[in-house]
């Protein structure tokens, strides 16, 4: 419990009549890298800017979300005063977005935007500490001669550095959680590989949390010890990641991870889908929520599944769950 | 799903959230501007019916009253009831603001596409061109057409539409160009399309709100234009009511009946601020709504 | 065999595009951007070519000029026999009915506001054709989606639905060649299965001669018998898909390859540190 640098209870997001998340429950604990997956209209955005307090105004979220930072110090971000929320965000936790371009202002240096972080949250002494502190952390960040790259403005390097800026940026506070949504998405593949390590590395060396949000499997393998799959804005299935990926429980679960192996594919050298496809927000079946795409729905599925665990981190909501013969 | 740029300085306390425009403020300047330019239409229309009194007819025994039962609004250095003369005014404003846009629509629109869509010489030279058309007041155009074909309403319509031209070419020349780098026009191309069905087929339909907001625009313009251009004495002549011409000819007797030049000067100010309430309006609605639809 | 059964579908020589920046001193000339230097091809009729590489490295320009949509600096393009390079657009009827295009972006490819049977008709209206409506009722059927889809708008439809549209659009004047340009990028994981199998079926049953450009591998290797890579504006290996990736000769190639996460090899332990590892080691060969 008091390891939770981050717990979400509860949390409901509406806009309107229209249901955007239902009953997500989700913990990421110190020096934890839980991943966060699920195609579009799933959610998992929408969950992340939740715990950033950063939604629209029209959408009003209910239920829990606190974070701890660093010396216990909780923040609730349902309900908070934009004050607290604002002394949280950059500090408590941080978040890494996927376009690097519109992340930075185009009219800054880059080290003045590194150094800007670190004085509005006051984690140091004064300007010339910040400046100082910014070049070491774009060396961190492996920026090739960083007392220079802190005297460019963003349009001036590539799509790869300005990422690393931006994760520098992300972890200059040493935050508590860090929040990435497709942050390689954007790159190169080449690039992706550095940026995903370089993050990962990051967050290792501050003992910090992560959710790292995708819709990428191999990347979530490949970074994450957790992970949890959403569906129709309602989390359908967690666990460890090594379990989830090769013993689905979910039948979304397992419908993602066949339709996402290119290698395998059906005798006419077809790949498995899912068929149909996502409806748009608020058409979500009642009851559960992929039951008009599964093939192995019956009358039962009518009803709302029960989360079939020991909590939040490991467990899945299905009415004929995958089962694996021994 | 892509996140709107805001939210990454959002996401590091920079700055404060809740500064995005709600669809109701929005709404609600279109519904205000809407309604004033409507009721302004209206006016005129039904002063094509009927006033109050004649505009035009002199009364030498009912000078210069104050608002009474008779003349709501009061009478004029010659009789006139001023009510009838706002509402006739009207209609010379709305007229003239239509046909000024439609000409500088009808000249502009054009000309912003074809600059747009040709990569020769003549795109730019058209440009500077504009820019040459721009730069030249309007008022003097106006001075000059009307040295050379007399005084008259005509005139004063075609001056300040051969001025708004400028306006119109250039925002659809740069809403053109920015069509014309879209995929579809790509794939228009692709698809064996010749540049002429481009034009009509999707760069127009597509600047189509800027020219929409654009025209509001010019509108207002142009109602403030002829106001003037009345008041010096080269827009509408002496029969014709207009609301520059009340104003002119209220104008030696400001300290005297001071509501003369109050009038309509209000209702100069209240017929440009509904077209430029519209405008706002207008170009909100379209804007962030194209770039919020998912 | 007779001669035009050996010709080539698409013959590349010596493509080269070069771009002329903005100037940025009044002194210096402005600087060239080497888009494209040299590409040598041969596309095979029938065959299912893959084109990879990252960003910045040619390959949509490539693709544009082998559309007709651009013309080289220097070399050769010729599609089912005739050289394109120097044609000007107005003579290019011909290739329209031949080689057609499918774009990237689901929403930026569709004119959002065009109705969706116009968006389809869109080849054929320009060939003069009339009477459009049956080929497009016909086409919305091959590609899975319903007929009522006819009369609505882009912004109606989910992005794997758009690019459907997209594609019954590049067939509606039976062209015997497909060009793809990131078709599946911008889709979810499910659809992108979706969108594979349609393309795959299609070019099955209309014979056609696919163009597939992508920055993934894995798509590249699921859809393509033989793959270009390219890097900087060159093509620096060719050959049969397995081949290239299970036994990649050129450095680059390596690169791509060792950087690509893969959930297998994720599963059975490969982290981000030795994807990191393995791309800077392939690198350093270089």
């Amino acid at each position: 419990m008091s390891q939770d640098v981050l717990r979400v209870d509860g949390l409901h997001v509406q806009v309107g009549e229209l249901e955007l998340l239902t009953d997500v429950d989700l913990t990421v604990q110190r020096g934890e890298r839980v991943g966060l997956i699920g195609e579009s209209g799933s959610g998992k955005s929408l969950t992340a800017l939740s715990i950033m307090g950063l939604l629209p105004e029209a959408l009003e979220p209910r239920g829990s979300i606190t974070v701890t930072g660093e010396g216990g110090r909780h923040t609730q971000v349902v309900g908070a005063a934009e004050r607290d929320l604002a002394a949280m965000r950059g500090r408590d936790v941080t978040m890494v977005f996927q376009e690097p371009m519109t992340a930075l202002n185009p009219t800054m240096r880059v080290g003045d935007q590194v150094a800007e972080v670190m004085r509005i949250h006051r984690t140091v002494p004064d300007r010339r500490a910040a400046a100082a502190r910014a070049v070491e952390l774009l060396d961190k960040v492996g920026l090739p001669d960083p007392a220079e790259a802190a005297r460019a403005y963003p349009h001036q390097l590539s799509g790869g550095q300005r990422q690393r800026v931006v994760v520098a940026i992300a972890l200059a506070n040493d935050p508590a959680l860090l929040i990435c949504d497709e942050p390689t998405t954007a790159l190169d593949v080449t690039v992706q590989a550095l940026v995903l390590d370089l993050v990962v590395r990051g967050v290792e060396a501050r003992d910090a949390g992560m959710l790292f949000i995708t819709h990428d499997l191999a990347v979530v393998a490949s970074v994450c010890e957790r992970v949890l799959v959403m569906y129709g804005g309602r989390v359908v299935e967690a666990g460890a990641v090594h379990d989830v990926f090769t013993r689905p429980r979910h039948r979304y679960t397992r419908g993602l991870i066949g339709a996402s192996d290119l290698d395998l594919t059906r005798e006419d050298g077809r790949l498995y889908t899912i068929q149909g496809s996502v409806p748009s927000a608020g058409r979500f079946p009642a009851g559960c929520v992929f039951r008009n795409r599964c093939t192995h729905a019956t009358t039962l599925c009518e009803g709302l599944p029960p989360w079939d665990g020991a909590g939040p981190e490991d467990g899945f909501a299905c009415h004929h769950p995958v089962v694996v013969k021994p | 799903m892509t996140l709107p740029s805001g939210f990454s300085r959002l996401a590091t306390g920079l700055l404060p959230a809740g500064g995005q425009r709600s669809r109701r403020a929005v709404g609600a300047t279109i519904a205000i501007g809407g309604t004033i330019v409507g009721l302004i239409a209206l006016v005129g229309l039904l002063s094509l019916v009927w006033t109050p009194y004649d505009p035009g007819a002199i009364d030498p025994t009912s000078r210069l009253q104050t608002s009474s039962a008779a003349h709501w609004l009061g009478t004029d250095k010659f009789g006139r009831d001023v009510l009838s003369l706002i509402m006739a005014g009207s209609r010379t404003t709305l007229v003239v603001g239509i046909v000024a846009v439609g000409v500088a629509a009808v000249v502009g629109v054009p000309l912003g596409i074809m600059s747009a869509m040709t990569t020769r010489w003549w795109g730019e030279a058209v440009m500077r061109a504009n820019d040459l058309l721009l730069a030249f007041p309007a008022l003097l155009l106006a001075i000059m057409l009307t040295a050379v074909h007399g005084q008259g309403v005509v005139t004063a319509m075609v001056a300040i539409g051969i001025a708004s031209i400028p306006s119109f070419a250039r925002v659809v020349r740069s809403g053109a160009i920015g069509v014309m780098k879209t995929e579809y026009v790509l794939a228009a191309r692709a698809a064996g399309r010749r540049p002429l069905a481009i034009a009509f087929r999707h760069v127009l339909p597509n600047v189509m709100s800027l020219v929409i907001v654009q025209a509001s625009v010019s509108f207002a313009i142009a109602v403030l234009a002829e106001a003037a251009l009345s008041y010096l004495g080269l827009g509408a002549p002496p029969g014709t009511p207009s609301w520059g011409r009340m104003l002119q000819e209220g104008q030696e007797l400001l300290f005297v009946a001071p509501r003369l030049e109050v009038y309509p000067g209000i209702a100069i100010a209240l017929a440009v601020l509904g077209l430029n309430l519209l405008g706002d309006g207008l170009r909100d609605r379209f804007d962030p709504r194209l770039r919020d639809r998912r | 065999m007779t001669a035009s059964s050996d010709r080539p579908a698409i013959r590349l020589q010596g493509v080269t595009r070069e771009f002329r920046r903005q100037r940025t001193s009044l002194v210096t000339p402005a600087p060239v951007v080497h888009a494209l230097r040299g590409v040598t091809l041969d596309i095979a009729r029938g065959e299912r070519f893959g084109i990879v590489g990252e960003s910045g490295c040619g390959k949509s320009t490539l693709l544009r000029i082998i559309a007709g949509l651009d013309q080289p600096t220097a070399g050769v393009v010729e599609v089912e026999g005739t050289d394109i390079s120097r044609l000007p657009e107005r003579r290019l009827g011909f290739l329209r009915e031949q080689l057609q295009l499918v774009f990237q972006d689901p929403m930026g490819s569709l004119d959002p506001r065009m109705k969706v049977r116009d968006i389809i008709a869109e080849p054929l209206v320009a060939q003069g054709k009339r009477d459009t409506l049956p080929r497009v009722l016909e086409l919305l059927e091959a590609v899975g989606l319903q007929a009522e889809a006819a009369d609505r708008y882009p912004h109606q439809f989910s992005g794997g639905q758009r690019q459907r549209i997209s594609i019954a659009r590049a067939l509606a004047p039976d062209p015997h060649i497909l060009v793809a340009d990131e078709p599946v990028s911008a889709l979810d994981v499910s659809v992108r299965a979706q969108v594979l199998n349609l393309i795959a079926a299609l070019v099955d049953r209309l014979s056609l001669t696919l163009v597939f450009v992508s920055h993934d591998l894995s798509v590249v290797r699921h859809v393509c018998d033989r793959v270009a890579v390219m890097s900087h504006g060159e093509v620096v290996e060719v050959g049969p898909t397995d081949q290239i990736y299970d036994d990649p000769q050129h450095p680059y190639t390596r690169q791509l390859v060792a950087a690509a996460p893969r959930l297998r090899a994720a599963l059975a332990g490969r982290t981000a540190a030795d994807l990191a590892a393995d791309t800077l080691a392939a690198k350093e060969t270089s």
